[in-house]
């Protein structure tokens, strides 16, 4: 599961108001290698919390991505490239996606996410 | 020429997950039939609700793909079935292609609140047989065809929750029967603002199938909210 995917997700039981960013909780985790389109990256970089993501990447070891980002940046390739790097590259392969509000957790087992929720909390 | 969509002998598969058969054929001729706009249309999330095998997913990422591989298109593929989206990701695998595959019911779904208005393509091949509404949402492999009433019980909550995910610039790719009542459900669509068009017609010995593109039209009137569904 690539980061993008975490920023993604959110908790989405019946009654949670803040279901987002999931916590994540790390049994492994992976760096696989993705060919850089800088365009794609871009057009990314609307879409996504980039919050979340600096916190999720730290999590598995990654400090390169600065806190805070404008768009002058994505004129950067050495932005890009570490932004590309964080969003798509690295991978939660065995773990939990843990619900900020409930503690609730979402397991990952061979990087699939299992986000079914139980008749209870629908 | 190296093929254009997914091999079959390539296919992974399990007891509890459906094989790829006509509908699957008919939803990736569409794709195929499609593939020049699709390229065109640059998408950026491309999602299928209702993975299975992978063998739509994978074939709409083969397709789609640059000659440099770099990436230029972000796929999602779900499924209810925790069978299901382990053989799509091997499926995946086998073909060298990546999708982010998540097991994932699109009625509560965890992708709702942050995808949403995002996904510039969908594709849906639904469980659309009509089968007593007690047999909707089993485990296993029932939930790849059990449809309920007419066949309309899941088709009826994917389309309003397609309806948020899909981007201004969305297309929805769905497969029908003709029992599920295709023009009523291009009927509810056009409510939504939604034009839509037979891409692929096809008529087996057992089954009648429509797969039918769905884009926004700006000239359509979004009519009054529709009580379609429970959502």
């Amino acid at each position: 599961m690539r980061l993008l995917t975490h920023n993604m997700l959110s908790c989405n039981i019946k009654g949670v108001t803040n279901g987002f960013p999931l916590g994540l909780e790390i049994v492994k985790h992976e760096v696989k290698e993705v060919e850089f389109n800088s365009d794609f990256i871009r057009n990314m970089f609307v879409k996504i919390e980039w919050k979340a993501l600096v916190d999720a990447a730290k999590s598995m070891g990654y400090e390169e991505l600065p806190e805070e980002v404008d768009s002058s940046m994505l004129e950067s390739d050495e932005f890009l490239k570490r932004f590309h790097h964080a969003l798509l590259e690295l991978h939660l392969e065995e773990g939990a996606l843990v619900c900020p509000e409930t503690g609730r957790k979402f397991p990952v087992v061979k990087g699939i996410p299992n986000m079914l929720l139980n008749e209870d909390e629908v | 020429m190296p093929s254009r969509i997914a091999q079959i002998r390539l296919v992974s598969g399990h007891p509890e997950v459906y094989e790829p058969c006509d509908d699957s054929f008919a939803l990736v001729d569409a794709l195929l039939a499609d593939r020049k706009n699709l390229l065109e249309h640059q998408p950026v999330f491309c999602m299928e609700v209702g993975c299975g095998s992978g063998y739509v997913i994978t074939s709409l990422a083969i397709m789609l793909k640059k000659e440099d591989n770099a990436a230029s298109v972000s796929y999602f593929a779900t499924d209810i079935n925790p069978h299901a989206v382990r053989v799509t990701s091997e499926t995946l695998k086998a073909h060298t292609v990546h999708a982010e595959v998540l097991c994932d019911n699109i009625a509560s779904s965890g992708l709702e609140t942050r995808l949403w208005g995002k996904v510039d393509v969908m594709v849906v091949n639904p469980p659309y047989v009509p089968t007593p509404e007690d047999e909707v949402g089993r485990e296993g492999i029932a939930s790849a065809w059990a449809g309920g009433e007419n066949g309309r019980t899941v088709i009826d909550k994917i389309l309003p929750v397609a309806d948020k995910l899909l981007s201004k610039k969305g297309w929805l790719y769905m497969v029908t029967l003709a029992a599920n009542n295709p023009s009523q459900i291009c009927l509810f669509m056009k409510e939504k603002g939604y034009a839509s068009r037979i891409i692929v017609r096809r008529s087996t010995e057992e089954e009648s199938l429509h797969v039918i593109k769905f884009w926004r039209d700006p000239d359509l009137q979004v009519g009054e909210i529709s009580t379609i569904g429970s959502l």
